[in-house]
């Protein structure tokens, strides 16, 4: 297999200077200057970091690779560097193949040139020779559906319209090597979907693709392989899922479980407490990560210290951004028997197909039933968490749908459809 | 393997709802460049600059449509301006000041210094804001940057050309027309003057990206330039103890052959105008340089 992209030891300082005052003025450099006269140098100096470091790994031609990694890690700055609009500090990158991305629709858009005129200046930028571009004119304006306000100034366009044109124009580029960020693309839902379509298309023939994006769903099932970068450098280089899964779990906060080792230390009071929480599968071994369409259990450890009023188990389920998914706990009927002291394991299960993906966050505790009220004994904020993921097989509640679908849950209903006429 | 199989079959969909058939080219055909850290001596890699020669052509393309769409009078300024700053220098330095205009009649003269100092003017203020003035292609988008300042030299000749007639216009009234042959290279002298102003505008865009003091410096220096250019005098009246200091001035070589070639004025002091073209090559070797050596930062900077 033919290699497209072969990335060696790349690497990419920036000194903080640079980035903090993106340009200063003749006044702070002479000040600068001065102060480093007057001996008071170094300090400033040591302060640079490498948004990359040693970064090398090869793409085949055809792959769809994945780049992931937190915010800083290097994705924006490694992405910059292929497309040459920033050269490496150390290392090199050999390029086989036209490179074009989606960092750059829309640039070098003119406000008062006409859609028309601004195809012709943008595809230039973009790479296209002037043929190139009065051949593809018509599919390029019929694709971006401005059709009649194609001779109108741009800048009287609706922000839709002005996309639309603009992805249009990229979109006709036929790269070799395709870099999307679909970090830098937020915002605009329908644009994100183009751009996936888009990517889908390319690498549907053959041609190279680098993406980067925080959807892992995204990187899931659109990409053999993925990397994962952190501080600058590649910490992971392998199989997308595995990757994916590798990242998802060092960006959990809080562990798949949570024991306190001795009564005294465990959260409770007299009555109860809390001995463990663990997020578990279907054999009860503890996950991180779990299927969206496999049940997941949430089995909490607890002591009864003595006697007294039923004791049972309650769990609240929140997503990533904080938001409840949901409060459950044990109504089980010998619940309503008083309590004898000992040790207990509950286990709640969470059907499959119930939590959106991502991050789900357990809050877990012992409670009793006062009255028309809830008292804790032994709970603890964030007890556990887990990751929920989507393979992407087509048979979740996503179906075939690769964005985002919004919501705290995300079951699977039961569908009807029937003709009426 | 059920889920490799859907997810190709979804991107084949995907491709059939593409804009068009896509087809691969064969890899002997495909471009292949080594990106590699800036080297660390600057030189300009002319066949690359070739290869966009496009670019270059869009960038002035579009920088002389926008200026003319989006001005009301559009192309009439070309003649506005240099006969406004002709008329109030002829009223003004030749009614009441009675300066010196050789053998030529003082309007000819004048409006013969006016239009290529306004042409070096736009070209200077033009190139050294261009970097600023494309942030986000800069930030973006690859392609040498020297186009930039390369092109803003190259749009303000339009406004030289359109600004012509009335020069010429004079020329009939006062009878100076060019005498013989040097009329052909009058566009050397504009050659001078382009390189000069590019070398200027390399080394203060370059300058720009990093310190915005620029844009207050270059009024400064384009109020002085045309008394030291001999705009408003002929240069040969000077007393010979001050020659010298327009000697150093590439636009005194400019203006002075410039008339010499379509007034048919006096044949300028070859030797001096060889020091003011020497300093005109030397300005932009600099300046190209100084631009070279700091490219590879622009986009960080900016």
């Amino acid at each position: 297999m033919p290699v497209a992209i072969e990335a060696r030891e790349l690497s990419k300082r920036y000194r903080i200077g640079q980035m903090q005052a993106a340009y200063g003025t003749l006044r702070d450099s002479t000040a600068h200057l001065a102060a480093r006269l007057a001996g008071r140098a170094g300090a400033d100096e040591k302060q640079e970091i490498w948004a990359l470091r040693d970064v090398s790994f090869n793409v085949d031609e055809g792959e769809v690779l994945g780049v992931i990694g937190r915010n800083g890690a290097g994705k924006s700055t490694l992405l910059k560097v292929l497309t040459r609009i920033t050269t490496p500090t150390k290392g090199r990158a050999i390029i086989h193949g036209r490179v074009g991305s989606l960092l750059e629709v829309g640039t070098g858009f003119s406000p008062e040139l006409t859609g028309r005129e601004n195809i012709f200046l943008n595809g230039s930028i973009l790479g296209m020779k002037r043929r190139e571009i009065q051949g593809k004119l018509d599919e390029i304006v019929d694709f971006s559906g401005v059709g009649k306000f194609i001779d109108t100034p741009v800048k009287r366009y609706s922000s839709g319209m002005y996309v639309r044109l603009a992805f249009s124009v990229a979109a006709h580029l036929e790269p070799d090597i395709l870099l999307v960020d679909e970090v830098l693309a937020v915002g605009d839902a329908e644009f994100q979907q183009r751009s996936l379509g888009r990517m889908e298309a390319l690498s549907g023939t053959g041609r190279t693709v680098l993406f980067v994006s925080h959807n892992m769903q995204a990187i899931n099932q659109l990409c053999d392989r993925a990397i994962l970068l952190d501080g600058g450098g590649v910490i992971q280089d392998g199989d997308a899922s595995a990757v994916v899964t590798h990242y998802l779990h060092s960006a959990l906060r809080s562990g798949s479980q949570t024991s306190w080792p001795d009564d005294a230390s465990a959260p409770g009071d007299d009555l109860a407490r809390l001995l463990s929480v663990r997020a578990i599968d279907e054999d009860f071994e503890t996950i991180d990560t779990a299927d969206v369409r496999r049940p997941v259990g949430i089995e909490i450890g607890f002591r009864v210290l003595r006697q007294g009023p039923p004791v049972f188990a309650k769990i609240k389920v929140s997503d990533g951004q904080g938001a409840i998914a949901f409060n459950a706990m044990d109504v089980s009927a010998h619940w309503s028997e008083q309590s004898e002291p000992g040790r207990y394991v509950a286990r709640g299960w969470i059907p499959g197909n119930l939590l959106n993906e991502g991050r789900a966050s357990v809050e877990a505790g012992v409670w009793t039933l006062h009255g028309a009220k809830l008292l804790p004994h032994g709970h603890r904020y964030d007890a556990v968490s887990f990751y929920v993921y989507d393979p992407g097989d087509g048979d979740s509640a996503r179906g075939r749908f690769v964005g985002q679908l919004r919501g705290a849950v995300r079951p699977l209903l039961e569908w009807t459809v029937e003709r009426v006429d | 393997m059920r889920r490799v199989t859907q997810i190709q079959e979804e991107r084949l969909e995907r491709a059939a709802q593409a804009p068009r058939p896509l087809e691969s080219r064969p890899s002997a055909e495909r471009p292949t460049f080594v990106i590699r850290p800036a080297p660390r001596w600057p030189h300009l890699d002319v066949r690359e600059l070739w290869h966009y020669r496009e670019v270059l052509g869009t960038i002035v393309w579009r920088d002389i449509k926008v200026r003319y769409k989006q001005t009301f009078l559009g192309v009439v300024w070309a003649v506005l301006v240099p006969a406004f700053t002709a008329t109030v220098y002829i009223v003004v330095f030749g009614k009441f000041a009675k300066f010196p205009s050789g053998n030529v009649a003082y309007p000819s003269l004048v409006i013969a210094g006016v239009i290529p100092m306004q042409y070096f003017a736009s070209a200077l203020s033009q190139s050294s804001m261009s970097l600023v003035a494309n942030l986000p292609l800069v930030t973006k988008v690859y392609f040498p940057r020297v186009l930039l300042p390369l092109a803003a030299v190259l749009v303000p000749v339009v406004d030289f050309v359109v600004g012509l007639p009335v020069l010429i216009t004079l020329m009939g009234i006062y009878g100076t027309w060019p005498k013989g042959m040097q009329v052909a290279l009058a566009p050397a002298f504009l050659a001078l003057a382009l390189v000069t102003a590019l070398g200027i505008g390399l080394f203060l865009s370059s300058v720009n990206v990093r310190y915005r003091d620029v844009p207050y410096i270059i009024p400064v220096f384009l109020q002085v330039l045309p008394l030291v250019s001999g705009v408003m005098y002929a240069v040969e009246e000077v007393p010979a103890k001050w020659q010298w200091i327009l000697a150093v001035n590439p636009m005194t070589a400019v203006i002075s052959g410039w008339r010499w070639a379509v007034l048919g004025a006096p044949e300028p002091n070859w030797p001096h105008a060889g020091v003011g073209a020497g300093v005109g090559v030397l300005l932009f070797l600099f300046g190209l340089t100084v631009f070279r050596a700091s490219e590879p930062r622009f986009a960080d900077t900016i």
